[in-house]
């Protein structure tokens, strides 16, 4: 079967402790691994607001994570994410070429909003971003 | 007599000329739209959250897919709303 890149952003409910949060968060990555995934990035982005309430709550803990991995794994985390109440949401996305170049360049820090160089405002930022999808 | 190179100048020309619009995801060479980078997709939004249009975004068509979905993406994760007043 196809190994393909995905992405999947998780929200964890606001409850968590910080160290349930990791706990929970090495329990998927190794459910992940053991799956067959190889795990690419990891990346908690922490508490954050909410643009709208789920569940009730107005805050999340983010996690994002990228993985190269067959359908089947992608089905059985879903099924995980649906089953576990302390995920309040949660999205997978299949990575094109376009988005796996963005994200590599991202972790090399050339690319996003985190950038080694000058982090300016918008038009500077776009500008870069050119500079980027030019090579 | 005033000539014709006299009255040349006395309105500018480029007034009441549209500038012209153009795709900016080509122009700059950007291929991936990140929906988790909100800031960059605001842009594409008006007050309420609505998407702008291609005809005043300039988006070619094939852009102006991408970027609705990221934005249903991001909307989808609650980094940007759904329904909203005021959002900039």
């Amino acid at each position: 079967m196809q190994t393909k890149n995905f992405e999947t952003v998780f929200i964890f409910t606001p409850v968590f402790k910080d160290s349930e949060v990791k706990e929970a968060i090495k329990a998927y990555v190794s459910f992940m691994k053991e799956q067959g995934a190889e795990i690419l990035e990891e990346d908690l982005w922490g508490l954050k607001q909410l643009a709208y309430p789920i569940k009730k709550k107005t805050t999340g803990i983010y996690f994002v994570t990228e993985y190269r991995a067959t359908g089947e794994v992608v089905d059985a985390l879903e099924l995980k994410c649906r089953r576990d109440t302390a995920v309040l949401r949660f999205l997978t996305v299949r990575l094109d070429k376009y988005a796996i170049k963005y994200n590599d360049d991202k972790r090399k820090g050339l690319a996003g909003r985190n950038r080694k160089k000058a982090a300016a405002p918008a038009e500077s930022e776009e500008n870069a971003e050119s500079a980027e999808g030019a090579e | 007599m005033a000539s014709k190179n006299d009255i040349k100048f006395l309105s500018s020309p480029k007034i009441g000329s549209e500038r012209k619009k153009y795709c900016r995801f080509k122009k700059l060479g950007i291929n991936y739209i990140d929906y988790k980078d909100e800031q960059f997709l605001t842009r594409f939004l008006n007050e309420q959250g609505k998407i702008f249009p291609r005809r005043l975004t300039g988006n070619s068509l094939k852009f102006q897919r991408r970027v609705a979905q990221a934005i249903k993406r991001a909307r989808h994760i609650a980094i940007l709303p759904y329904v909203t007043d005021l959002l900039k």
